[in-house]
């Protein structure tokens, strides 16, 4: 069959000279790497006694979880006197209970456990304290106060709070001035708990009113979708506040699609697309409320004092404070350059 | 679009019927609309004839009580559209009725709908894609590499593509020759191309730059006031029509679902076929990561999340039977345009995530029976 076999031929040719494009395109690699943010140390710098930080956390399936393995490894590397052995992520409870127990059996000197779900990692946390392990819990809360030692994280009600106090101030002698909100997904308590903050701050200012209010699944995708519905929804509004700066990638998109100015935007996170286009000055996006992914960091910094026994310089305790919740600034393009370090891809 | 659509279904009974016994598929499973239409019909419109003639020929006994009830399904559905029109016209008549708020129903229905008139082939045949929403993510991605963004519009354009078709390739291969069930080669699929998906990303979310592709998603781009996006989606369901109830191909798809053993005594090479749908279905999804892409302006791993089950479920909403043997691309794409209506009119409301899922849910369970007791009216 010559036909057929020529046909086959051309298909063949074309297929691999594809697929040969294709494997040429999977690169990712910017030009060059950032260098970590600065490396001003919590703790002592003066090396000190060894200690192996064993480090367990979500899978990073989005920019700022990423950058939280991104800190805790880059910041790990920065001391003389420290090992991380970091397990892959994982967003299966049971698998990252198996990771944890792995790092007890390892016998490292401190864990630090950001857990996919707080409630659900409790007892390892427990199991791992129990063996003589203190635990560094990082953001998400585990059940029981005994499962940890030190809970480091961010405040999310506080990032509300902040985000409704900026747009406030901005907007207070505004007369009926409207407010939109694009929250992350509903069924996350730490978008309840931003939302609340928000409602709760622009309470103090009586001439602002939150007219609408659609949950994206901080993804670009939903981000662009759930934008383009309260654009079409709210013909005219003064400020907006975006939960998370993915999905405002997509909300971007949107305000761009639809041709609409004329009010400011918020964001939230903090990532390095959304510090660029506030320090450009060049669209609605004026300013984002942290929700540092330096808190990693900041876990190993603490997870190394208490591997040396030591407390934080700065601070007249002996000893590691029980839990450090993080402020959440405002970034906006007065104070941006300051943060870009930090922004997360 | 009625007759067509019925000659697609004839023809898989009808090769059925080459056969000798009727069909194993419909005459076994009476819970699904096709059986307990088709009894319908038989009791209430033929009547006359004996029981034993209308069920040895259903092809000859149904040809016109089938026209009619595919013309009534696509107008039911078209009852509940005008049926949302009328709610969103009313609750919110000045954003609801606008030139932008229907540009921008079908700007969102496009990338989705595309992947749908994939999925209705590949149900058509009686398979199934649960891959769709991560082929969609990969593709996404892998177009939106700083490496190929390099190579500008066309680099992403046939990356999109290239990528849908390869792992529609793949699909079709592990179904067609390696004898693997649709739904576990799909499901491998599914896990495997979101996890190459997070692979390249690194879970970053990676932004387009380049200028002609953002361009395609910005009114300035409107041909007389219609998004190139939905132009794509149109071409796309035009075309998926006219090959399923013009084509050889596409009653060969219809035969396959109907009856795959009939099919191959019939003449057809059920799995090159089955192949080749599962390579349409990839492709559907590379189409629609580069709608996606210039949608959203950068592609994520997280992208075309659940779209397996949007995109069946306005298949089935639309009148294809899950179990195959019959299918319409009118009927999904009325579909699609149910869902994202419904998600139009709820946002403009301002009703939140929790109202929005309940109601979401309730409305396709009304929309189904709305659509089966207009069958039982209309065939009375």
């Amino acid at each position: 069959m010559p036909e057929t076999s020529r046909r086959g031929l051309l298909f063949g040719t074309a297929a691999v000279s594809a697929g040969a494009f294709l494997t040429a395109c999977t690169s990712n690699e910017p030009a060059k790497k950032e260098p970590a943010a600065d490396s001003r140390p919590a703790a002592d710098d003066k090396p000190g006694k060894h200690v192996t930080i064993g480090f367990a956390g979500p899978q990073a399936d989005h920019g700022w979880l990423n950058a939280i393995n991104e800190q805790a490894r880059s910041r790990a590397e920065t001391y003389s006197d420290v090992t991380l052995d970091a397990t892959e992520g994982s967003n299966d409870t049971a698998a990252q209970i198996g990771q944890v127990e792995t790092l007890i059996n390892k016998k490292v000197d401190v864990l630090v456990i950001l857990p996919a779900d707080g409630k659900a990692l409790t007892q390892v946390g427990l199991k791992a304290m129990r063996a003589g392990i203190p635990v560094i819990n990082l953001d998400r809360v585990f059940a029981d106060p005994q499962a940890y030692r030190c809970w480091v994280g961010g405040d999310n009600y506080g990032m509300g709070l902040n985000a409704g106090k900026y747009i406030g101030e901005k907007l207070k002698d505004k007369p009926n001035a409207k407010v939109v909100e694009l929250s992350g997904p509903d069924s996350l308590e730490l978008t309840q708990q931003r939302t609340k903050g928000f409602d709760d701050a622009l309470k103090n200012y009586p001439n602002i009113r939150k007219v609408a209010r659609q949950a994206a699944d901080f993804t670009v995708e939903s981000g662009q979708a759930k934008m383009a519905q309260l654009l079409q929804a709210q013909s005219s509004f003064d400020a907006l506040w975006n939960h998370d700066d993915d999905q405002g990638v997509g909300a971007l998109r949107a305000v761009q699609q639809a041709g609409r100015e004329g009010f400011l935007m918020v964001g939230g996170a903090g990532a390095k697309s959304a510090m660029d286009a506030i320090k450009a000055d060049n669209s609605v996006l004026k300013a984002t409320v942290l929700y540092p992914p330096t808190m990693a960091a900041s876990a190993i910094d603490l997870a190394r004092a208490l591997g040396q026994s030591k407390g934080i310089s700065g601070m007249s305790e002996l000893e590691i404070p029980a839990s450090v919740t993080l402020f959440s600034a405002v970034v906006d393009k007065q104070n941006v350059d300051q943060y870009l370090p930090t922004g997360f891809n | 679009m009625t007759p067509p659509a019925s000659e697609a279904q004839q023809g898989g009974t009808g090769a059925a019927a080459a056969s000798g016994p009727p069909t194993p598929n419909t005459t076994e499973t009476p819970n699904t609309p096709n059986a307990t239409n088709a009894a319908n019909t038989t009791n209430m419109t033929k009547t006359s004839s004996t029981p034993n003639a209308s069920t040895a020929s259903p092809a000859s006994g149904g040809r016109p009580g089938l026209g009619l009830r595919l013309d009534v399904r696509n107008l039911s559905l078209l009852g509940v559209l005008l049926a949302l029109v009328i709610v969103g016209g009313f609750t919110r008549p000045e954003q609801f009725l606008s030139t932008s708020n229907l540009q921008l129903v079908l700007t969102q229905a496009s990338v989705i709908g595309v992947v749908t008139v994939g999925m209705t082939f590949v149900i058509t045949s009686g398979g199934i894609d649960l891959s769709v929403g991560a082929i969609l993510a990969l593709a996404s991605v892998w177009a939106t590499t700083v490496a190929t963004q390099e190579y500008g519009f066309g680099g992403i354009l046939f990356t999109a593509v290239a990528v849908g078709l390869a792992c529609g390739l793949v699909n079709g291969l592990l179904i067609a020759y390696g004898g693997m069930v649709p739904f576990i080669a799909t499901l491998a699929m599914l896990a495997s191309a979101r996890g190459l998906a997070l692979q390249i990303t690194e879970g970053k979310t990676q932004i387009v730059t380049v200028q002609s592709v953002l361009d395609l998603g910005v009114p300035d781009s409107y041909v007389l006031g219609i998004p190139p996006l939905v132009l794509v989606f149109a071409a796309v369901t035009v075309i998926g029509w006219l090959v399923l109830n013009r084509t050889t191909f596409g009653r060969r798809t219809v035969a396959v679902g109907g009856n795959a053993e009939a099919a191959r005594l019939a003449g057809i090479d059920v799995r090159r076929q089955r192949l080749y749908l599962y390579l349409l279905s990839g492709l559907c999804c590379g189409i629609a990561a580069f709608l996606l892409i210039i949608l959203a302006g950068s592609g994520q791993n997280t992208n075309g999340n659940l779209y397996e089950l949007d995109a069946i479920a306005a298949a089935i909403i639309g009148g294809t039977l899950l179990t195959g043997g019959r299918g319409t691309i009118v009927g999904s794409v009325l579909g699609v345009l149910v869902f994202t209506t419904i998600t139009n009119i709820f946002a403009l409301n301002n009703l939140q995530s929790d109202v929005q899922q309940i109601a979401k849910g309730a409305i396709i369970v009304a929309a189904v029976l709305i659509q089966r007791r207009t069958l039982r009216g209309g065939e009375s």
